[in-house]
């Protein structure tokens, strides 16, 4: 527990290092916020640059910007985006959930079926099957997401129509609550298993390899001797071991994911924040570029600490050696 | 884990011939070669200016007079288009690449082999930029600055480097205690000597993997930042083909499907090189 108070506290101080670090990548880049603003009919009118730098205090010294944006932000202000007109923290707000829907479906999907997959092949190591899982496990890593998100349209949306090509709802739907979710969930089968599928071939892979490992270790050996039905043997006391790494890799790989997810979100029309992020890109929406980024920072340093968590349930060895 | 000894002859030697053993791994350096040639002299055998407008837009393969790939949404050659678009891809990966190496080798030796308050300064400068999604990061510094060629294989270069500083740390501390660190610091070698003459030499092994391995990433990461449309508008790139057809993909499947192809395969050479690479290094983990 101590362990995670500590993690917790030091992670405050890394997103702010985070925040620092970006808020000043911002500041070095060139450009005038003041004319992006203004936009193509402003740029002319040098009282009304003059009045908008004076308004967001572009004209203050670094420091002082910086420490007003840490102010900021840490209240919960990510200021206005140039684009939109509307503050950066509910265009997030409004984004933020179908990404997290999106990932960890994605997440969900390649963990479960991986580890199967996984248990399957090494109960059977030399079965095509098991081959089968190395291979693909590099045509998955191998495979550019959003050309496989194109694929998987072309196969299954386009061609048969089983699913929407993009979106995350029907404009035309009408229904209750349940339809409407059914709705969500139909539009999120194609872009879930197109970010999945890659770590679904490298969770396959790596799940095997620990369970292979698992499977020849000592206790393992002490449970078949005493007799104990193979079955409860794979799935009782080897299977939370071989789970261990894929956790932990999933955790890890979490900031990889949302990068993937960005283009997902692309490919799919998904309202996410990877989409919102590429739509900022182009009008060098500094504001939403930051509070993207910063949240995406946040996101990832809290999954950190969630695997950390869950890997202590798993594990009682870190549990107990922690606590001591 | 006993230290890797090397056994009989060379085991560079030795290596080599457990690489060129595996069948996949020589089926990707094959491929690699085939790509590397095709980008380099490609366009002496299949002499297409691959931005110019040859056909109806959206012609498919086999059609009549169409080329070989189709045309896409502007009737430009697809073909012309994945034979030219591998340099910007290779290009940008190989100088990511060597910002990479540059960056997280020394990062990670230093932390290494200093340990103490400088291994806690280099590593939790390192997390700040592993808690940033990497292509996000790249993104907005490809935006925020120009959009070159130069940028963003610089940009990738500094949203990748945290893994290759991870794993030269790791390596450093595994090696700086054994025996032969030791005699050459008993002969009186500098700390500079030690680093880059002694121990950085037998940190190679996993290195040379992973930096195949980061390549592969580093061309998925320029196709990525490509097809979002970052990257100079004029260097022709797979990705870029790939998001430039974006609109219109459901009419001409080819217009996608063909330059995905060619970054699959490059990505996919890379993979199977390094998978070799990691076999030959370490014998004891094949198969798994």
């Amino acid at each position: 527990m101590k362990q995670i108070a500590a993690r917790i506290a030091w992670s405050v101080g890394l997103i702010l290092a985070v925040i620092v670090m970006c808020f000043s990548l911002v500041h070095l880049a060139p450009g005038d916020a003041a004319l992006v603003i203004a936009g193509d009919s402003g740029a002319g009118d040098p009282e009304l640059i003059e009045q908008i730098r004076e308004d967001l205090g572009l004209d203050d010294p670094y420091l002082v910007q910086l420490s007003r944006y840490v102010g900021d932000v840490a209240s919960g202000d990510f200021g206005t985006s140039y684009r939109f007109n509307e503050p950066v923290t509910s265009l997030i707000g409004d984004r933020i959930w179908p990404t997290i829907l999106l990932v960890t479906t994605a997440l969900l999907f390649a963990i479960v079926i991986g580890v199967l997959v996984g248990v399957f092949t090494a109960r059977r190591p030399e079965s095509p099957v098991s081959h089968g899982v190395t291979v693909f496990s590099l045509v998955g890593y191998s495979m550019p997401v959003f050309w496989t998100g194109y694929l998987l349209i072309i196969g299954f949306a386009s061609n048969v129509r089983w699913f929407p090509v993009a979106g995350m709802r029907d404009v035309r739907f009408e229904g209750n609550r349940f339809e409407e979710w059914l709705d969500i969930a139909h539009h999120l089968v194609l872009p879930a298993l197109t970010l999945g599928l890659i770590y679904l071939a490298q969770y396959s892979r790596l799940s095997r390899a620990s369970m292979l490992e698992v499977l020849q270790s000592d206790y393992v050996r002490t449970a078949r001797a005493k007799g104990l039905a193979e079955r409860k043997v794979v799935y009782k006391h080897a299977l939370r071991n071989a789970v261990i790494p894929v956790i932990t890799i999933a955790g890890l790989q979490f900031g990889a994911l949302l990068s993937g997810a960005l283009l997902v979100e692309t490919v799919f029309n998904w309202p996410g924040l990877g989409r919102l992020a590429a739509d900022s890109v182009f009008q060098r929406d500094a504001p939403v570029l930051l509070g993207v980024l910063i949240c995406s920072a946040v996101l990832v340093v809290v999954i950190n600490i969630l695997t950390d968590v869950v890997y202590r349930m798993i594990d009682p060895r870190i549990r107990v050696g922690g606590s001591s | 884990m006993a230290a890797a000894q090397p056994e009989l002859g060379s085991p560079g030697r030795q290596a080599l011939r457990m690489f060129l053993r595996n069948r996949a791994a020589v089926f990707g350096l094959v491929l690699l070669s085939g790509i590397v040639l095709m980008t380099l002299f490609g366009s002496f055998f299949y002499d297409q200016d691959p931005t110019r407008i040859i056909a109806r837009p959206l012609q498919g393969p086999g059609e009549d007079g169409a080329p070989a790939f189709g045309t896409d949404y502007l009737g430009r050659d697809v073909l012309a288009g994945v034979v030219n678009g591998g340099s910007t891809s290779l290009t940008v990966a190989l100088v990511a690449v060597f910002l990479v190496v540059v960056i997280g080798v020394t990062i990670g030796a230093l932390a290494g082999y200093y340990g103490g308050w400088i291994d806690t300064l280099l590593m939790r400068f390192t997390e700040v930029f592993q808690v940033l999604p990497a292509l996000l990061f790249a993104m907005v510094i490809v935006a925020l600055f120009e959009p070159s060629t130069r940028t963003v294989a610089i940009a990738i270069g500094l949203a990748s480097w945290p893994g290759t500083a991870r794993l030269t740390r790791a390596e450093f501390l595994r090696l700086k205690n054994l025996e032969f660190v030791k005699a050459a610091r008993a002969v009186g070698a500098s700390d500079f000597r030690i680093i880059w003459r002694v121990i950085f030499p037998n940190a190679l092994p996993p290195l040379i993997v992973s930096i195949t391995l980061i390549m592969g990433a580093a061309i998925l990461f320029e196709s990525g930042l490509a097809f979002l449309g970052l990257g100079d508008p004029n260097a022709q790139s797979w990705g870029q083909m790939i998001g430039l057809n974006r609109q219109t993909f459901l009419n001409g499947w080819w217009t996608v499907t063909f330059p995905g192809l060619a970054i699959f395969s490059t990505v996919l050479s890379f993979s199977l090189i390094g998978d070799g690479l990691q076999d030959a290094f370490n014998p004891k983990l094949r198969g798994r």
